[in-house]
């Protein structure tokens, strides 16, 4: 307690000096909580993906599609338990600025294979049964502030014209990690106004959601269901969901890379910046830490001071820090909401921040500890007065 | 009858080296304090008096000799080993009271009495007991800055004899002390040595500090020279 008591008036005795400190630690561990979740975010489609379903694509390139044909043959796979198929459409709501994913899905078995989406029954009902409806994401409905019932109208950029919806229903994330932002429609519709302007792209799909009865079989499975394909005019490519956002990501792994070193480059600034309070802190009472040894204090007493303090002022700049990732986070998800559609702090980062704020106080505390604890009392002593 | 020896310093030699130079600082000094006396070490500045204080206080060691404090040898014993004995037999009063800014007059006196197992009551008991002998129950709760040179002087003695040491050593306690203060400090010491049978061990320039003395003995470019009763 008289240790606590100590420790706290000797880190307020040049107030400026610490709150400054404070403040730069603050900063710092807000700075790397925010770029943490931002390297988060970037993985979440990842982390979100799950190990009971395959996708499969045209083994040439993503661009190119897959005929509606391979459904049945796929199904008929050993392994499968459910087959979904889904299209990138690509569409823009008013301006390009509005960006949001959407697709053409096939709903019944689309939404069988992803529980995550959680709608209303009636909503569910009501959006199988109306081809021009579209169920779009919690976030989605609130950022552009649709309602069910409303005519929402995409102009077509990869499938070229205007294309109108009806909002059916709106879906919530099972998870904190489920996306809410994107946008769903039937394929069938999609299909059918193809079928009349641009023949040759119907009955065509961009990737297969393959269904997995054992989540352990997924590299059989893709064995087997690409040995089908071989040899045909369109082959595939299967893959784990997993995979399948990871080669999303590694597209942009040399920024994530970069953010990632940032985010430690703050904490090695700031634990220098705390070193040098530390320095001249324990510089100035060179006399007083050679009172207390007179007095009958051993080194060990004299490193509690000063580790107590460093820590005392770390440990408070990074309790504010991360008090402060949360709200920041939060507003900065909704800032950034369309290219960060999952912006939540992970334990991880929180865990992260604590063991740095301790290095900093620990590390920056070590050479003056040593200075101080080695002093010899009689030239401690010279230096007061 | 004659008083038992307390300290007893035999042929201390000490120097320190400026560069590679070594300069002797004392040379072969021997001589003893009896339990209960107050003795004056006077000399001109740089004559060793300082560094004899230290090297009974056990804050800095001999080159050669030995000093031995209520039977124990000091010079034999290790930084940790010192550091202990410190706290159970020495109380410290310099020139500049080096208290502790950040602690109260209460706190200040309490800290040599974190190092006892004596329960927070007990602390509190020995406290207001070295409070109340140099006067100063009422100002417990001032802090350095808000006590004068004086009364920040007496709160340093009441550190100083908070853990009841053996031996109280005191480096020119009165000089950075107006005359007044000075006297007030001087009578408080004397009472300390009369009243509760004190060892002081005194470094000063002042004659009028020194009168106070039952003995003075004079250092001379490390050497004891004379002493006067």
């Amino acid at each position: 307690m008289f240790l606590l008591r100590l420790l706290s008036r000797n880190a307020l005795r040049h107030r400026l000096r610490t709150l400054l400190t404070i403040l730069g630690i603050t900063v710092a561990i807000l700075s790397f909580g925010l770029l943490r979740t931002v390297v988060s975010a970037w993985y979440a489609g990842v982390n979100a993906s799950s190990a009971a379903r395959l996708i499969t694509r045209n083994a040439v390139s993503l661009v190119f599609s897959l005929p509606i044909a391979y459904q049945e043959r796929i199904r008929r796979i050993e392994g499968v338990s459910a087959v979904s198929y889904a299209n990138w459409f690509g569409g823009v709501y008013i301006t390009e600025k509005n960006f949001f994913p959407n697709f053409a899905i096939e709903p019944q078995s689309y939404l069988a294979l992803y529980p995550e989406f959680v709608l209303k029954p009636d909503e569910k009902r009501n959006f199988i049964l109306d081809r021009k409806g579209c169920v779009v994401g919690r976030k989605l409905a609130e950022r552009f502030g649709w309602k069910i019932g409303d005519n929402v109208p995409l102009r077509g950029t990869i499938f070229p014209g205007n294309w109108e919806f009806v909002v059916r229903g709106i879906y919530t994330g099972a998870e904190k990690s489920t996306d809410e932002s994107q946008f769903f429609f039937h394929w069938a519709y999609l299909n059918e106004t193809l079928k009349k302007s641009i023949p040759r792209r119907a009955d065509q799909i961009g990737v297969y959601v393959v269904g997995l009865k054992n989540p352990q079989s997924a590299a059989e499975v893709s064995l087997a269901l690409d040995a089908t394909f071989r040899n045909s005019l369109a082959e595939t490519l299967t893959e784990t969901e997993k995979a399948f956002q990871l080669s999303f990501v590694s597209m942009t792994e040399a920024i994530v890379v970069a953010i990632r070193i940032v985010s430690f480059v703050v904490i090695i600034i700031i634990m220098v910046v705390v070193a040098n309070t530390m320095a001249m802190t324990a510089r100035e009472r060179i006399g007083e830490y050679a009172i207390f040894k007179a007095m009958g204090f051993q080194g060990y007493h004299i490193a509690g001071m000063v580790f107590g303090e460093s820590l005392f002022i770390s440990l408070t700049g990074g309790c504010i820090g991360i008090l402060l990732t949360f709200p920041v986070a939060r507003k900065f998800g909704e800032v950034m909401g369309n290219f960060f559609p999952v912006f939540q702090v992970e334990k991880m980062t929180v865990y992260l921040d604590v063991i740095f704020c301790l290095l900093v106080g620990v590390v920056a505390a070590l050479f003056p500890t040593w200075r101080a604890v080695r002093i010899k009392i009689a030239d401690g002593l010279r230096r007061v007065g | 009858m004659e008083k038992p020896v307390i300290v007893s310093v035999n042929n201390v030699s000490k120097s320190y080296s400026r560069g590679n130079q070594p300069v002797p600082v004392l040379e072969e000094i021997t001589f003893d304090i009896a339990r209960g006396e107050f003795l004056a070490l006077m000399g001109p500045s740089g004559s060793g008096k300082s560094t004899l204080l230290n090297l009974i206080a056990g804050i800095d060691t001999v080159d050669s000799g030995s000093i031995v404090v209520d039977g124990v040898n000091i010079a034999t014993l290790g930084e940790a080993e010192l550091a202990t004995w410190r706290a159970s037999h020495v109380g410290f009063i310099f020139q500049f009271y080096n208290l502790i800014p950040v602690l109260n007059a209460y706190e200040n006196v309490e800290l040599p009495l974190l190092l006892t197992p004596l329960s927070r009551r007990e602390r509190r008991e020995h406290v207001e007991t070295a409070l109340a002998v140099v006067s100063l129950t009422d100002r417990m709760d001032h802090y350095p800055s808000q006590l004068s040179g004086g009364q920040q002087q007496r709160v340093a003695i009441a550190r100083a004899i908070v853990t009841d040491p053996t031996i109280l050593v005191a480096d020119e306690p009165t000089g950075d002390l107006d005359r007044v203060s000075a006297g007030e400090i001087l009578s408080l010491m004397a009472r300390l040595n009369a009243e509760f049978g004190k060892t002081i061990i005194m470094v000063t320039h002042d004659p009028r500090a020194a009168e106070k003395a039952h003995i003075i003995r004079q250092l001379e470019k490390g050497v004891l020279n004379n002493v006067s009763a």
